[in-house]
C-alpha cells in the first residue's frame, strides 16, 4: 500500500534530482484563471479540468498541469537560458470509475534554452531516464516536427496544409482529412450537394434567399468561405507518391536509428523534411553522448498526437508495463505554447513531468 | 417502501401517469394544484416521488428512488458511466426528441461537421475567441464533438429559450432538444445533417443502487 507520505517523500527525491540538475524552484498557485487554458486548449479543457465560478474572478480552474503557469512565470522575469524544476498536485476530472486518480502529485522539470535544442531535449530526456532506470520502465519516444514539416511540404493548396496542420493532434480527424485530399476517400454526399448549391448562384444571393439574417457570423466571411471551398474543389489530389510518403511516416514505428536510416531513406522524395530530419539525427548524436543507447531506442512518429495540443517537436514518454497504468513520466518539446504565452516573445523550451505517485507504487511492488 | 420518481408536471407527468395507469398501477396527484405530493392505488408499498425531470437522474444515481421515469438525454448528460448506475427497463413510448446542432440558416457554407469545424477555425482567426455553441447539454455536445474532430469551438450554457441566443448573439450556433424543428425555423436556424447526437425518449429506469426485495414482483405487474 502507498501512503500519501511515501509518495510525498518520493516526490522529494525527485525534486532534489532536479534541483541537483540546475533547475530552480517555481511555485504555481493551485487556483488559476480559467481563461488562457480554455483559449489554449478549449472545450477539452473542461472535460478534464475542474472549472468553477468565481463571482469576483470569474471562471477560475484547479491547477490541471503546471506547464502553463510555468511558462507565464518564465516569460514574465526568466532568465536566458532556464531551468525550472516544481512539485505539487494536479487535477483531473475521470470520465469513468476506475483506477486513475483525480488528484495526484506531479514533479516537474522545464528548460527554456534557445541556442541548442537538440542539446536540450537529450538533456531532459537523459536526466528523466537516469532517474527513472531503477524502474526498468518502457521509453516511448517521436518527433512531431518530423510530421509537421511534411505537412508544410506537401505540394498542394497553403488552406489544405493548413487543415491539415491544424488537426494533427486528432489523428482521427488528420486521417479523414488526408483520405480525402488524397483522393482515397471520395467526395461526402453532403459536401457534394453543398457545392452544387454554391455554384448555382452567389453567396450573397444565396444569402439572402435564406431568409432574416442572424448571428454574429458576417455575411462576408460566410462567402469567404463559400470561395474557399468551391476552390479547395478544383485543387488536385495530392500525388500518389507524396500521399504513400506521408502515410508511412504516419505509421512509422521503428529503434531510433533505423527510423532515422528510414527518415533519410525518404528524404530526396520529400525534401522539406529535410531539415527536421536533421534535428532529429543532431538529437540522436546528443542523446548517444548523454549514454542513451540510441540504436534501440523506440521512436514513433505518431507519438504524443493525442495528448493535450501543445507539443510541436521531440515528445516522450516512459510506461511500467501494467497498460492499465498511466505513464509514469511524459514530456515534449513546445516552442509554440511559448509564443502564444509570451504575448510576442517566444523562446524554445523542452521539459517534463514525473507521477511520483507510480514510481512510488512501482517501487512498493518491487519489494 | 419502493419509490418511484416521475416528472412532476405537464405532459410528461400526464403521460406517464397513463403508461402507469394501463399497467394496474393508478397515480394520481393530491393536494392543492400547487402542492407536490402524490399517491399510487394498485399495489401496495409503492411511493410516488414527484420531481423535476431533470433531476430524476441524480436520484436515481443517489439510490434514493428504485425506479424513475425520465428523458435518455437527461441521464446520458448527467451521469458519467450511466450503464453502471441505471439499467432502462422500457421505453415509454412518448417525450421523443432529438439532440442537434443548429446553425443560421444563412450559413449557406455550412452543411456538416466538417464545415462547422471550417467556419469555427476561421470564425476564431476574425474574431479572436472560438465559435459559441449555447446548450445545457455540456458533456454529450463535447464528447459528440471531440469524437468528430471538431475543434475551435467554445460551449456556453443557456438553460432556456436557447434558439434565441444566435440573435442575441451571445452565441453562434446551438445545440439542443427539438422535435418538429418548428422553433428552430421560427428562429432562422437550420439542423446540420450528420450532426444528430442523440435520439431522446421518455424511459423508465432503474436504479443499481437501491433494491428491494418486493421490487421484482412489482416489475412483473408492469410486465418486465
Amino acid at each position: 500500500m502507498t501512503t500519501k507520505a511515501d509518495i510525498r517523500a518520493e516526490a522529494e527525491a525527485l525534486f532534489a534530482a532536479f534541483r541537483a540538475a540546475g533547475a530552480v524552484p517555481v511555485e504555481a498557485d493551485i487556483l488559476l484563471p480559467a481563461e488562457t487554458l480554455l483559449d489554449l486548449y478549449g472545450e477539452d479543457i473542461r472535460a478534464r479540468a475542474y472549472v468553477t465560478n468565481d463571482p469576483l474572478r470569474g471562471e477560475m480552474v484547479l491547477r490541471p498541469d503546471f506547464t502553463v503557469p510555468v511558462v507565464q512565470a518564465h516569460m514574465a522575469h526568466g532568465a536566458d537560458p532556464a531551468r525550472y524544476c516544481y512539485l505539487g498536485e494536479v487535477f483531473r476530472k475521470q470520465d469513468h470509475r476506475g483506477p486513475r486518480a483525480n488528484e495526484y502529485m506531479q514533479v516537474g522539470f522545464e528548460l527554456f534554452d534557445r541556442t541548442a535544442p537538440e542539446a536540450a531535449d537529450a538533456e531532459v530526456f537523459a536526466l528523466f531516464a537516469g532517474l527513472l532506470a531503477p524502474l526498468g520502465l518502457r521509453a516511448a519516444t517521436g518527433d512531431i516536427g518530423i510530421l509537421m514539416a511534411a505537412v508544410r511540404g506537401l505540394s498542394t493548396s497553403e488552406r489544405r496544409k493548413a487543415a491539415l496542420l491544424r488537426h494533427v493532434w486528432r489523428p482521427r480527424r488528420f486521417r479523414q482529412l488526408l483520405d480525402r485530399f488524397s483522393g482515397r476517400a471520395p467526395v461526402p454526399d453532403a459536401r457534394a450537394k453543398l457545392l452544387e448549391r454554391l455554384a448555382s448562384d452567389s453567396p450573397e444571393a444565396l444569402i439572402e434567399a435564406a431568409g432574416s439574417f442572424v448571428g454574429l457570423r458576417s455575411p462576408e466571411e460566410i462567402a469567404a468561405r463559400a470561395a474557399a471551398l468551391i476552390e479547395d474543389a478544383a485543387t488536385p489530389a495530392l500525388a500518389a507518391p507524396e500521399a504513400a510518403l506521408l502515410y508511412d511516416l504516419l505509421s512509422l514505428q521503428a529503434p531510433a536509428r533505423a527510423a532515422l536510416a528510414h527518415l533519410r531513406g525518404i528524404t530526396p522524395m520529400l525534401p522539406a523534411i529535410a531539415p527536421a530530419v536533421d534535428r532529429f539525427a543532431a538529437r540522436l548524436d546528443a542523446l548517444h553522448a548523454r549514454g542513451i543507447d540510441t540504436a534501440t531506442l523506440p521512436f514513433e512518429a505518431s507519438h504524443g498526437r493525442t495528448s493535450l495540443e501543445y507539443y510541436d517537436g521531440f515528445v516522450f514518454s516512459f510506461h511500467a508495463s501494467d497498460p492499465a497504468l498511466p505513464p509514469v513520466a511524459s514530456g515534449g518539446r513546445y516552442d509554440a505554447l511559448t509564443g502564444v504565452l509570451g504575448q510576442g516573445q517566444s523562446i524554445p523550451a523542452v521539459g517534463g513531468v514525473i507521477r511520483p505517485g507510480l514510481v512510488a507504487r512501482l517501487k512498493g511492488g518491487a519489494q | 417502501m419502493i419509490k418511484i420518481g416521475v416528472p412532476s408536471k405537464g405532459r410528461l407527468m400526464e403521460k406517464t401517469f397513463d403508461w402507469f395507469g394501463a399497467r394496474g398501477l393508478t397515480m394520481r396527484r393530491t393536494g392543492n394544484e400547487r402542492e407536490y405530493s402524490g399517491t399510487v392505488d394498485g399495489h401496495d408499498g409503492v411511493e410516488l416521488v414527484l420531481l423535476s425531470a431533470g433531476e430524476v437522474p441524480r436520484e436515481l444515481a443517489a439510490g434514493r428512488i428504485h425506479l424513475g421515469v425520465t428523458g435518455t438525454d437527461l441521464v446520458r448528460e448527467k451521469l458519467a458511466d450511466w450503464p453502471e448506475i441505471v439499467a432502462e427497463v422500457a421505453p415509454l413510448g412518448f417525450g421523443h426528441a432529438d439532440l442537434i446542432i443548429a446553425v443560421p440558416n444563412a450559413w449557406v457554407d455550412v452543411d456538416t461537421l466538417d464545415d462547422l469545424d471550417a467556419a469555427a477555425a476561421a470564425f476564431r482567426a476574425e474574431h479572436g475567441f472560438r465559435l459559441r455553441i449555447a446548450t445545457k447539454y455540456h458533456r454529450l455536445v463535447r464528447d459528440f464533438l471531440t469524437a468528430n474532430g471538431v475543434a475551435d469551438y467554445q460551449l456556453v450554457d443557456s438553460q432556456g429559450a436557447t434558439e434565441g441566443t444566435v440573435k442575441n448573439l451571445t452565441a453562434e450556433a446551438i445545440a439542443d432538444i427539438t422535435s418538429s424543428g418548428e422553433t428552430l425555423r421560427a428562429n432562422h436556424l437550420k439542423i446540420l445533417s450528420d450532426a444528430l447526437i442523440l435520439k431522446s425518449e421518455a424511459m423508465l429506469f432503474r436504479s443499481k443502487l437501491a433494491d428491494d426485495p418486493a421490487l421484482p414482483a412489482l416489475l412483473k405487474k408492469l410486465g418486465f
